[in-house]
């Protein structure tokens, strides 16, 4: 009796994790498939691999990502960072209401997000445009005469970028405002007592104590922006194309075991971020209670 | 002979209305070791934060040698501080923890082909090192310069922040309770050390402590500080002989605090019986609150006393016993080395320099009863002090 429930349950759990990542290994074990079918196992070959990265289209998306996590993780750190210290030297009803707005974005769905953005940037470009069509400035200088013209804006890169910021700073605010929260108060005293400007102080004294926070946050921050489908689809516009968009475009085309090679790669790359800054978070912890014993 | 160095004058600071500096007018001269003391949520600490630079005050002024400095950041100012709770940077080594003060550029004007100009100093390596090795000797910290502070101990944690302080040659150095968190004998041996370290380096120590042994033990200067206000400043002699009002009389010491009437100089009327004292200038028959230290009150036999009583608590405390005595309900404190039985009627005498009579104030009847004698005792015994807490139990009506 006892037994049978524990093979009951242990083929309970063996189920969850069929359904959890069989998908996955289905797709890393046909992105190795030598044919062109994904139901029929015809061989060992990188063949796909060496598609993906002779695909110009594919290269430019993985480009364009890369870089578009890039810059949105380092503004967004720098900017939450900045906000999370802002916060901390708040009185707490103020710093309690200004982290529940805070919190907002992450709670809210992707779609929410992506459609409130794009819908922003279009209304907005939308008296630009009308502004800049029918307005040019001349100057005269020196005798020679020059003609502004202000450009027509779109959707595209920068508003894509602006996006992946806005959805990255809340990330970075909740991981460095523990950080903060456990700093004792007294050190950046203690440090503009020595001779520090309050900016001294911030790099010498509290940037060294919530480092740990910034750096999850950073990466929680990465991964997100790597992760996105939908507020990239929303506010990229049709000329910036990322990883995630040139996948979807190219299932509806055709099932090709290319994006199963792509998305493996994604896959790796994304569970490496998050493997990484989990030995960091375990290590940090079990430095930290080595400190406090 | 001694020079002024720092000077508030009519300081008051205020949060949302809440007074909680009350016109301070206090002086500091050079070398001076000043004490700060009063109950938790006196201002104390306020108004060593004033000094510091981290805040400034909502009216009045300080002066640092005369040049008015309210709205000078603490960097810019010629003092260091003692934190509560050190305050130590984690990621820093001992030695980094000492040296950063002395890593920073300072800026100096020096006079440059008739011009002034402010140029950036910054120390050499070497400098640096010998600066923060003599520090670490001083406070007898030599080879731990490598150890993280984590891996010290509340006192040797203590030294480093005197160190960190002190390296950087301030004129004023500023401690917030520097040993309140140190176990009573780490309290004492530190209080000699600290004193020691003064006087060797001839600096200007403002101290912050409730404690009122420690500053008794330590100070040149008390100043007595309650709800705001100075009540008491003076040498500790000052303090504990000729305290100003029952708040100082209790607060500093034990003392017997009694209702009287100021029959004429020198004659002072308690319980309807004129004693003789030292104190002159009061008005013909004003009423005053009389002061008799447990210590100055020698009892003799029943028919011989000034004032007759009956014991109603006898403790032994090693040199003396602490007895308690009922004087027509009043209970006193007397510490005496004759040992008195509980329920024997005694007689007391006093003598004129045991008597100290001071103005009635705010204060009068609030303190020096000896009624709840136990509850008030262990009090003052308790030596695991929570700096945050405050402490109401002095109010005993």
């Amino acid at each position: 009796m006892r037994k049978q429930r524990r093979v009951g349950s242990r083929l309970f759990m063996a189920l969850v994790f069929l359904f959890l990542y069989a998908p996955i290994l289905l797709m890393i074990i046909f992105s190795f498939n030598a044919g062109n079918s994904n139901v029929v196992w015809q061989g060992f070959s990188l063949h796909w691999y060496e598609e993906l990265f002779q695909d110009r289209s594919i290269m430019q998306s993985v480009y364009t990502t890369l870089l578009v996590s890039i810059l949105a993780t380092v503004i967004a750190t720098v900017a939450g960072t900045f906000a999370a210290v802002g916060f901390y030297s708040m009185r707490r009803r103020t710093r309690g209401a200004l982290l529940a707005v805070n919190n907002i974005p992450m709670t809210n769905a992707d779609i929410v997000t992506g459609v409130s953005l794009c819908l922003l940037f279009v209304a907005v470009f939308g008296f630009w445009n009308e502004f800049a069509a029918n307005y040019q400035v001349t100057l005269n200088l020196f005798g020679s005469v020059y003609r502004i013209t202000f450009p027509e804006l779109s959707l595209g890169f920068g508003t894509m970028l602006i996006a992946h910021i806005t959805f990255n700073i809340p990330y970075v605010i909740l991981s460095v405002g523990p950080k903060l929260r456990q700093m004792d108060r007294h050190l950046v005293d203690a440090a503009r007592d020595l001779g520090c400007t309050w900016m001294g102080a911030f790099f010498k004294v509290i940037l060294p104590e919530i480092k740990p926070g910034i750096i999850s946050g950073a990466l929680i921050a990465f991964t997100m922006s790597v992760d996105d489908f939908v507020i990239s689809y929303f506010t990229g516009g049709s000329s910036a194309s990322t990883l995630a968009r040139e996948i979807y475009s190219m299932a509806r085309r055709r099932i090709s075991p290319e994006i199963n090679a792509v998305s493996t790669l994604l896959f790796v790359v994304v569970l490496a971020l998050l493997v990484v800054n989990n030995i960091r978070e375990a290590r940090i912890a079990k430095a930290e209670a080595r400190r406090q014993y | 002979m001694s020079k002024e160095l720092i000077r508030l004058s009519d300081c008051v600071m205020s949060y949302d209305g809440d007074v909680v500096l009350d016109h301070i007018n206090l002086y500091i001269n050079d070398q001076e070791f000043l004490t700060l003391l009063g109950p938790s949520g006196c201002g104390k600490t306020t108004t060593l934060r004033i000094i510091g630079g981290f805040l400034s005050p909502t009216s009045g002024d300080v002066f640092f040698d005369g040049v008015r400095m309210n709205d000078v950041p603490p960097h810019k100012r010629a003092v260091n501080t003692v934190f509560q709770k050190y305050a130590l940077f984690p990621h820093l080594n001992v030695f980094e923890n000492v040296a950063f003060g002395l890593r920073i550029p300072r800026t100096q004007t020096v006079e440059q082909g008739g011009k002034t100009v402010s140029k950036k100093v910054r120390l050499s390596k070497q400098e640096i090192h010998d600066r923060v090795m003599e520090m670490l000797e001083v406070v007898n910290l030599k080879g731990f310069e490598k150890r993280p502070v984590s891996a010290l101990s509340g006192g040797q944690q203590q030294r480093v922040a005197i160190a960190r302080a002190l390296v950087n040659r301030p004129k004023v150095l500023l401690l917030d309770e520097p040993l309140g968190a140190l176990d009573m004998r780490l309290r004492k041996d530190m209080q000699g050390e600290l004193k020691r370290i003064q006087q060797e380096m001839g600096i200007t120590f403002i101290y912050v402590t409730h404690d009122q042994e420690e500053a008794l033990a330590m100070s040149d200067t008390v100043v007595v500080m309650d709800q705001g206000k100075i009540q008491q400043i003076g040498t500790p002699e000052d303090i504990y002989n000729e305290p100003k009002n029952a708040f100082v009389a209790d607060f500093i010491g034990e003392s017997n605090i009694l209702d009287g009437v100021m029959r004429a100089d020198g004659v002072v009327e308690i319980f309807n019986r004129k004693f003789q004292c030292l104190d002159k200038g009061f008005d013909q028959d004003e009423p005053v609150d009389v002061v008799i230290r447990p210590e100055d009150v020698d009892i003799v036999d029943e028919g011989n006393g000034q004032l007759r009583g009956t014991v109603t608590a006898v403790t032994f405390k090693g040199v003396h016993y602490d007895t308690i005595v009922d004087f027509y309900g009043f209970k006193w404190l007397i510490q005496t080395t004759d040992y008195c039985p509980v329920g024997s009627n005694i007689g007391i005498k006093i003598d004129p320099d045991g008597i100290h009579v001071m103005k009635k104030s705010q204060y009068s009847g609030l303190f020096g009863d000896y009624s709840s004698y136990s509850e008030e005792y262990e009090e003052i015994g308790d030596a695991d002090y929570v700096p945050d807490e405050e402490e109401g139990s002095h109010h005993e009506e």
